[in-house]
């Protein structure tokens, strides 16, 4: 406790009072996802299961939710379980191993970590339109993954970096490759970081996008995110069912940060959105 | 070479996804912004050197994209930086477990995905009876095609200024106990102590905090996308970023006219590789943005 003035409770009020917008505008989703009409934050009417219908009939001309559903699925477990897998073995090896070109490499990682992704979508999309990737979910992964390599590198590479080297030495002399021994030895002492790490991939991979929506054209590919802007870009939107569909799509990530709130403070503070 | 054969292995797959999909596209971009690539064109483009920067400069809106991006960039800077420090400043200055609690909301924003946040928005500035803005205000209307700069830079000031109150929170806890002790011993209030103790130890956060988001937010352009679609009318919100992205991927005027497109992103990319170049020079990423990360508990 850094500053803790005598009239505290006073700011604790304008800290609340800060609060306030954010606070009312989940109010707002979750109420208008239940009610018939909502007027600012009060309901009209009675509870409203028709907003649900997206659930069990497909809306509209778009595949039924469980298209997008298991795409999204299937899309954030893969980018976030390969970004872990990947960017801990490249961080394993510029934390304990030499080779030549070490410092480039560890200066390439943090150079792309403030370079902004965003401005390569038109070469991106050339290139998976070469590789013949477009409009399809592993070439999205592939991106996706990728550009949440930089974090993921830096980030593990502090945490193998403070593991001491005794163990792993004792095992090398005894014989052990370095293969096993990354496996056996070295990726559960860093449990903790491989957990942040794959949460954080996992609600970044979850929320995503401009990437889907650049990159994926055919609806049977649609992630949650596009199944849910076709509801918001339409010219009488159903604000009933778009907030239903919201809350749907949103609630994992809430429960998720719930839970993993506290380690996840910290890496958020290297986060690359604006 | 076989001395080497451990870490070539364990750097192999982030190596190829990093060349092709962070190296190649640089490179990329550059070379496409020298072709006349278009839908049309896609199979064989034509080289036309400069060609595409004179078009560029043409443009009867080129001038208004550009000051639009200023203004963007400016206005949701001074936002994040601004709120970014009162909340770090009041939240330091409550109970730690309250602090917490306001800032685990304020990253909400950030949390949510984005069709989802931008969605919250769309329906809070809604005509009245809907609109709670509109109830709140007295006045009816749709404010994003009425105030779309109001709506724009607040909307993506409450997801930025998380950025900002996170690293300064953490900057503040880092402060030495000892110059407050100082700063009470010499009789200094509160406001005393945050003005000449706190703040000259912020400069560093907060000058980074500045240059990292200056970056981004000058390329970035979901969130203008799904509110406004660089409108209402003729290019009213449109910046920089997307108007790249507009020309080049999705079907403005029919014709997607890639190569253009391209050299608008061209210069987005040559500005993010020098900024992050020197980023690295000027500031120590190492305690900036790694230190917080390692905590384990």
């Amino acid at each position: 406790m850094a500053l803790l003035p005598p009239r505290w409770r006073l700011v604790l009020i304008v800290l609340v009072a800060f609060c306030l917008p954010i606070l009312s505008g989940v109010a707002w989703l979750f109420l208008t996802g239940s009610f018939d009409r909502v007027h600012g934050l009060i309901p009209q009417g009675s509870v409203a299961l028709k907003n649900w219908r997206f659930l069990w009939e497909a809306v509209g001309g778009r595949p039924p939710i469980r298209v997008p559903l298991v795409n999204s699925i299937i899309f954030s477990i893969v980018v976030s379980t390969s970004v872990v897998l990947i960017s801990s073995m490249a961080a394993y090896a510029i934390s304990r191993m030499s080779f030549p070109g070490r410092r480039m490499y560890l200066g390439l990682v943090l150079v792309l970590h403030a370079f902004p992704a965003v401005s390569l979508l038109i070469a991106i999309f050339y290139i998976l339109r070469r590789l013949g990737l477009f409009d399809t979910l592993l070439g999205v992964i592939l991106v996706k993954t990728t550009l949440e390599l930089p974090l993921g590198i830096w980030l593990m590479k502090g945490f193998f970096d403070f593991l001491s080297w005794e163990m792993e030495m004792a095992a090398l002399v005894d014989g052990m490759s370095r293969w096993t021994l990354f496996r056996k030895i070295a990726l559960p002492l860093v449990r903790p970081g491989l957990l942040a790490l794959w949460t954080f991939s996992l609600l970044s991979a979850w929320g995503e996008f401009i990437l889907p929506f650049t990159f994926i054209v055919s609806s049977q590919n649609f992630t949650m995110a596009m199944y849910l802007q076709t509801f918001l870009s339409e010219a009488f939107a159903d604000f009933g069912m778009l907030a239903a569909v919201g809350v749907f799509y949103a609630l994992p990530v809430v429960v998720l940060f719930m839970i993993g709130q506290r380690f996840l403070l910290n890496i958020y503070s290297g986060g690359v959105k604006g | 070479m076989r001395r080497y054969a451990a870490p070539l292995l364990f750097l192999l797959p982030a190596t190829v996804l990093i060349v092709l999909f962070f190296v190649v596209p640089v490179g990329m971009t550059l070379y496409l912004s020298f072709t006349d690539m278009s839908t049309l064109t896609f199979r064989n483009p034509k080289w036309v050197g400069m060609g595409n920067y004179p078009t560029l400069l043409r443009d009867p809106f080129i001038g208004k994209i550009l000051l639009n991006t200023v203004r963007y960039v400016s206005l949701t800077l001074l936002f994040n930086v601004g709120m970014g420090l009162a909340l770090a400043l009041f939240s330091s200055s409550v109970r730690e477990r309250w602090a917490n609690q306001v800032r685990a909301v304020w990253l909400l924003p950030r949390i949510l995905p984005p069709v989802v946040y931008v969605l919250i928005w769309h329906g809070l500035t809604r005509e009245a009876p809907f609109g709670l803005v509109s109830d709140i205000t007295g006045i009816s209307q749709n404010w994003i095609t009425g105030r779309p700069w109001t709506v724009l830079v607040l909307a993506n000031g409450l997801v930025g200024a998380s950025f900002g109150m996170l690293i300064f929170s953490s900057a503040i806890k880092s402060i030495s106990q000892d110059l407050f002790y100082a700063a009470a011993v010499d009789g200094a209030t509160t406001v005393q102590t945050v003005r000449r103790v706190v703040l000259p130890m912020l400069r560093w956060p907060i000058l980074f905090v500045t240059a990292y988001q200056t970056l981004s937010l000058l390329t970035s352009f979901e969130y203008i996308l799904l509110l406004t679609d660089g409108g209402p009318g003729f290019y009213t919100t449109t910046v920089w970023a997307l108007h790249a992205y507009k020309l080049a991927l999705s079907n403005y005027f029919g014709n997607v006219q890639f190569g253009l497109g391209a050299a608008m992103a061209a210069f987005l990319v040559v500005i993010g590789v020098i900024v992050s170049l020197i980023y690295l020079r000027i500031f120590n990423f190492r305690e900036l943005v790694a230190e917080p990360k390692v905590e384990v508990n």
